[in-house]
């Protein structure tokens, strides 16, 4: 039995990898995200699409247990979030928008730090953290300092931290923002890879539809906290004519296009990219 | 492509283990996040020890000038005339620790904007475990700073104790003052979230707390109300217990040490509390 088995309510079972109900979260007088439903069964790549400041972020913060809902919930294979965060953070793999390895360290350690806090036995660790660095083609590169890696190397690097845990979720927030379009293709074929392989669901978040058509199963799209629609991509085109694109249905949804970036939450994030340039220099 | 393909995963990837909360399943992840924190604190000072170097020239220019000085005109009366010098080390000791724990949230405000900071609140580690891993880490860098220090005094010819027993006391006496400072600085830092700010008001508090304990000159001397602050200051108390192990002066060691550990209790309490302030910034 997994440790995820074990806290589920008889009543329910694992149908949904990640289940929101009426969630919603407000910073201030700004309601990031405003009462979401969404369900994403096991085993599927899940966008979550919008621009800056749409509520992607603060939603995946609900799931990780790192903001408490305001009204509603989040549960992960059946956890609720709020109630047992400890839980749901044994079985989910999270890699945050901004490139964070810490520069100080190897890539050895990166990923032994994170075998650690996952209370990785002993024994197996070693060998753990190895595999992880192998499968994310890190082997030669493991004893240096992660500050020498470049962008898509770190990024590689962070997806061997999410997956030291065997998680069952993995959540990937922007995984290519600030990455070099080779470095960009290079990341989605790891992420692949890792999905097909370790069967693991994936929620990630991005506002590049073409990434989103391409790689996801399903996406919801989400404009000032809200979720506008949900379905395949090719459905969701499809449903639009001959030669839509997702920015399309986008606009079909919102009236609104992608790079017409909303007021509130937009800052915070702008504000979070300007951080992210200053520390790379 | 040059990556080497992931094999499967070993079946014991896939279940993560079974931790339930009990009160010892808690102190037991409670050590072991410290551990692993202190382990990564240890890797750090490997991989770079300039800082060890730099940091060092300051204790070592107090006690060469300034100790050396006073030693010569006999203007500090000491407690069983003791050579000045000697009176002198425990305080420089304990002021090179002050330093390292009170700038040690400017690297948790780093974490943050780095994004580290999220990820690692996203394992299985409760904030208080994340705040005591932290602040014993910085105990950990105060003890190889104070090794140091030791070694400079020692070099001048103040005369330490040789009691294994009463250095390992003064060790666990500097990583409690240092742990009590740090989680005073992270505290700091959950109020003032940037890095300047932090640096200005570490920067304005340093040489009151330092001035205003028994470091220096013994308390007997001081004029009334510096007494009062003086008994106030914990860094008073960890003066008093370094210099009653390491040169023997007399001083109530269980009172010492009962106000550093009660101190360090609270402020990893206060600095737990604003942890998530911190954060979800």
């Amino acid at each position: 039995m997994t440790a995820g088995a074990t806290e589920m309510t008889p009543e329910e079972t694992v149908t949904h990898a990640v289940r929101c109900t009426d969630l919603s979260y407000i910073f201030g007088t700004n309601t990031a995200v405003d009462h979401v439903d969404l369900s994403i069964e096991p085993g599927e790549m899940f966008g979550l699409l919008g621009p800056n400041g749409a509520g992607k972020t603060t939603t995946i913060r609900m799931l990780t247990t790192l903001l408490k809902p305001a009204t509603g919930k989040v549960t992960v294979f059946g956890i609720d979030a709020a109630a047992h965060p400890m839980r749901v953070r044994r079985v989910i793999g999270y890699v945050p928008q901004m490139l964070s390895a810490d520069a100080n360290l190897t890539g050895v350690e990166n990923v032994e730090l994170f075998a650690r806090l996952f209370d990785v036995p002993r024994k197996s660790r070693k060998e753990r953290v190895t595999a992880a660095l192998d499968a994310m083609g890190l082997t030669e590169a493991a004893t240096r300092l992660a500050g020498t890696y470049s962008g898509g190397m770190i990024r590689r690097l962070e997806l061997a931290q999410a997956l030291i845990n065997a998680p069952r979720l993995l959540v990937l927030d922007e995984p290519t923002v600030g990455l070099d379009p080779i470095a960009r293709g290079n990341v989605w074929e790891y992420i692949a890879k890792l999905r097909t392989e370790h069967d693991m669901t994936v929620l990630m978040t991005t506002h590049y539809m073409d990434e989103a058509d391409a790689y996801c199963d399903r996406v919801s799209l989400m404009h000032r906290g809200r979720i506008r629609t949900t379905g395949r991509p090719a459905d969701l085109r499809a449903g639009l004519g001959d030669g839509a694109t997702l920015d399309d249905v986008f606009r079909h949804y919102t009236g609104d296009t992608l790079d017409n970036a909303p007021e509130e939450g937009g800052i915070r994030d702008v504000r979070r990219a300007r951080r992210t340039a200053r520390r790379l220099g | 492509m040059t990556y080497a393909a992931p094999g499967a995963p070993p079946a014991a990837w896939v279940e993560p283990p079974v931790v339930r909360d009990n009160p010892v399943a808690a102190l037991r992840r409670l050590a072991n996040r410290i551990g692993t924190l202190c382990w990564v604190e240890l890797r750090k000072i490997r991989h770079d020890r300039t800082e060890l170097y730099t940091r060092a020239i300051q204790p070592a220019l107090w006690l060469l000038i300034y100790g050396e000085v006073f030693t010569r005109i006999h203007a500090i009366p000491t407690p069983q005339g003791i050579p000045y010098l000697d009176y002198l080390a425990p305080g420089i000791l304990a002021q090179s620790a002050l330093f390292i724990a009170i700038f040690y949230g400017i690297q948790i405000i780093w974490e943050r904007d780095a994004g580290v900071l999220t990820k690692l609140m996203v394992t299985p580690t409760p904030r208080s475990a994340l705040i005591t891993g932290k602040a014993f880490a910085a105990g950990v860098r105060s003890l190889t700073q104070g090794v140091v220090v030791v070694i400079i005094a020692a070099i001048l010819g103040v005369s330490f104790t040789t009691s294994p027993l009463k250095l390992i006391g003064a060790a666990i006496v500097l990583v409690l003052g240092t742990a009590f400072f740090s989680c005073l600085s992270m505290s700091i830092a959950g109020v003032a979230l940037a890095r300047d700010r932090l640096m200005g008001i570490g920067q304005a508090i340093t040489m009151p707390l330092f001035f205003s304990s028994s470091a220096l000159y013994p308390i007997a001397v001081m004029p009334g109300w510096l007494q009062a602050i003086s008994k106030v200051n914990p860094l008073t108390y960890e003066v008093e217990a370094l210099r009653g192990l390491l040169i023997g002066i007399p001083t109530t060691l269980w009172l010492d040490t009962l106000v550093l550990a009660g101190s360090t209790l609270a402020s990893i309490t206060c600095a737990s509390l604003l942890l998530p302030r911190l954060a979800n910034r």
